[in-house]
């Protein structure tokens, strides 16, 4: 694993910033086992966003840049980027955890007869002796793993990595000739984005989320004023989007968003062990909950206890007044 | 149309899981286990299939003897008959189950596979993406909507940001996200007639697969616990700790 290819992603045509603490777990790896690395980019008019990638201490930038690759299909994108790292001599590749990294590396894995570590969170030992951590039963056990194949495929928590530090170093960006080989068997028919005026739960210093506790519509839309002010992302448990009342790609969890942000205000939710495993990482954890015995106040930094629709309107205008609005 | 899904045992996924001393496992003692999640959303979505257009529903365990309990509650969900894949040896990774089941596969010849997205165990998301690849089919991840007409397959995958649509050429490999449905609870009836519902039993050996792992996990460990905080007692006082204590305003 001494040759690491990351995998930028790219969203809605802008490099995915989420995506990028893999070029950080790519250079603590590379650092640890002597190795180097370097970041790909994939898609159809991608090319100009590959100066965004050269500043970090990448070895080269390599873009795939044909029509074929407008929208992700797993089998022909597997098969692309297994065979631009086979042709860069790569014997890792690396990927930030979410719904592209998650449906593409396994594929790849396949391809390259590769151990795949799906959602890594940390990076022990060195040399030879290289180990990865990653969490397993809903974030309660730290898993140790080791990789037996020469060739190594990440997935990467990307809330366990910093974003990628500019070092000061221009990566050489090279165009990879790779063919979109489409089999025919699978078909991109659309997407339609969550329409939101709030910043992606990914990306937000701010989380406000609410659970059952809200009740409805009705009770979780008064989470928006607060969101509005702090510029907050708005998050869900599995409950609330199970009963319609917010999308899905909002819950936070085990199964949905994992989220790190520097504040985390949950209302109206007990903390089950999923959704817990999806926002412990975040660096202030706010607890609003009428049940004092909810096991969110034991992950909690500060801890409310009380009817959520009394205390929230009241911590509203305390944080108005606060900023001056 | 005949579909071939997942029926995995894993640990109650409401259950707090506590890691052995020696750091080589998890306490199983008291510990229930059920039918994964995401493989009960699989199961309904192959039963509705079936009850739609007919055909067959063929589901699959990987395990010891204890698992076919969980097999047999796919079968009281209302798929046909089992096939039980013999592994007394609890070493597994998500490579050596998707080359299991891509062996089954083969054997079965399905239209479909249905897999839960992932086990709430190993939570590793890797073995349904595995099999496509193994089996070079079409997969569509993530459904949280299914729709066949004639041999193709519409499904609307929940992404990072959004919903997206694709349509795959049947035979294709799909895996279950939670909102694709929501799975029955067996009746007593269904439970009884799943008893006498036919179980393969197959081994590795069998079925040729060689059981070496590409990723093994060496050691388990108790996560760091964050430690616990206080209890305010009102706005103003959490406004205070927020404001000079955490500076997080």
């Amino acid at each position: 694993m001494k040759n690491i290819l990351v995998i930028a992603e790219t969203f809605q045509g802008k490099i995915r910033k989420t995506s990028l603490p893999a070029v950080t777990f790519a250079a603590q790896l590379a650092g640890k086992v002597g190795g180097e690395f370097s970041i790909a980019l994939f898609g159809s008019g991608v090319a100009g966003l590959a100066g965004e990638l050269t500043g970090f201490g990448a070895k080269n930038v390599y873009v795939v840049d044909a029509p074929g690759f407008a929208n992700y299909l797993g089998g022909p994108w597997a098969k692309a980027v297994a065979a631009l790292a086979q042709q860069v001599g790569a014997t890792a590749v690396a990927a930030v955890s979410d719904t592209f990294s998650r449906d593409l590396l396994p594929r790849v894995a396949a391809r390259l007869g590769a151990g795949m570590v799906s959602e890594t969170t940390a990076i022990v030992g060195d040399g030879a002796g290289v180990k990865f951590q990653r969490p397993m039963w809903a974030g309660n056990v730290l898993g140790t793993v080791v990789v037996k194949t020469p060739f190594a495929v990440f997935g990467v928590r990307g809330t366990d990595f910093d974003p990628p530090k500019a070092t000061g170093g221009a990566s050489a960006v090279q165009n990879a000739s790779i063919a979109f080989a489409d089999d025919g068997k699978a078909t991109y028919v659309k997407f339609e984005p969550t329409v939101s005026a709030r910043p992606d739960l990914a990306e937000a210093a701010v989380v406000i989320s609410g659970g059952r506790g809200l009740k409805d519509k009705a009770g979780f839309a008064l989470l928006d004023p607060l969101a509005d002010m702090l510029k907050a992302a708005i998050g869900a448990t599995r409950a609330v989007v199970d009963a319609g009342i917010c999308p899905n790609d909002l819950q936070v969890g085990q199964t949905g968003r994992v989220v790190a942000p520097q504040l985390y205000i949950a209302v109206g939710l007990s903390g089950a062990i999923q959704h817990v495993a999806g926002m412990k990482n975040s660096k202030v954890i706010v607890a609003i909950n009428k049940d004092e015995e909810a096991p969110i106040f034991s992950v909690a930094d500060y801890g409310l206890v009380g009817d959520a629709f009394k205390l929230l309107p009241e911590l509203t205008d305390a944080i108005r007044k606060h900023k001056g609005l | 149309m005949k579909i071939l899904v997942t029926a995995k045992r894993v640990t109650d996924p409401d259950a707090k899981i506590r890691v052995k001393a020696d750091g080589t496992g998890i306490e199983t003692a008291g510990l229930e286990y059920k039918l994964n999640p995401f493989c009960e959303n699989a199961i309904e979505a192959a039963v509705q299939l079936q009850e739609k257009q007919g055909g067959e529903v063929v589901a699959v365990t990987i395990g010891d003897d204890d698992a076919v309990q969980n097999l047999r509650t796919a079968l009281a969900m209302g798929a046909d008959r089992g096939i039980h894949v013999k592994l007394a040896d609890s070493r597994m990774d998500s490579d050596l189950a998707a080359r299991i089941l891509a062996k089954v596969f083969q054997q079965e010849k399905p239209d479909l596979f249905l897999l839960g997205k992932q086990a709430v165990d190993g939570d590793s998301n890797q073995v349904g993406q595995l099999v496509a690849e193994y089996l070079d089919l079409p997969q569509a991840c993530f459904a949280s909507k299914l729709e066949v007409a004639g041999d193709k397959l519409t499904v609307a995958r929940e992404l990072d940001g959004g919903m997206e649509t694709i349509q795959v050429a049947l035979p294709a490999v799909v895996t279950a996200d939670l909102r694709l449905n929501t799975p029955r609870l067996p009746t007593l009836p269904n439970v009884l007639k799943a008893k006498r519902k036919p179980v393969q039993e197959l081994t590795l050996d069998a079925l040729g697969v060689d059981p070496a792992l590409k990723v093994e996990t060496v050691a388990y460990e108790a996560p760091p616990a964050r430690k616990g905080g206080i209890k305010v007692k009102t706005v103003e006082e959490l406004m205070d700790k927020l404001v000079n204590e955490a500076k997080a305003l």
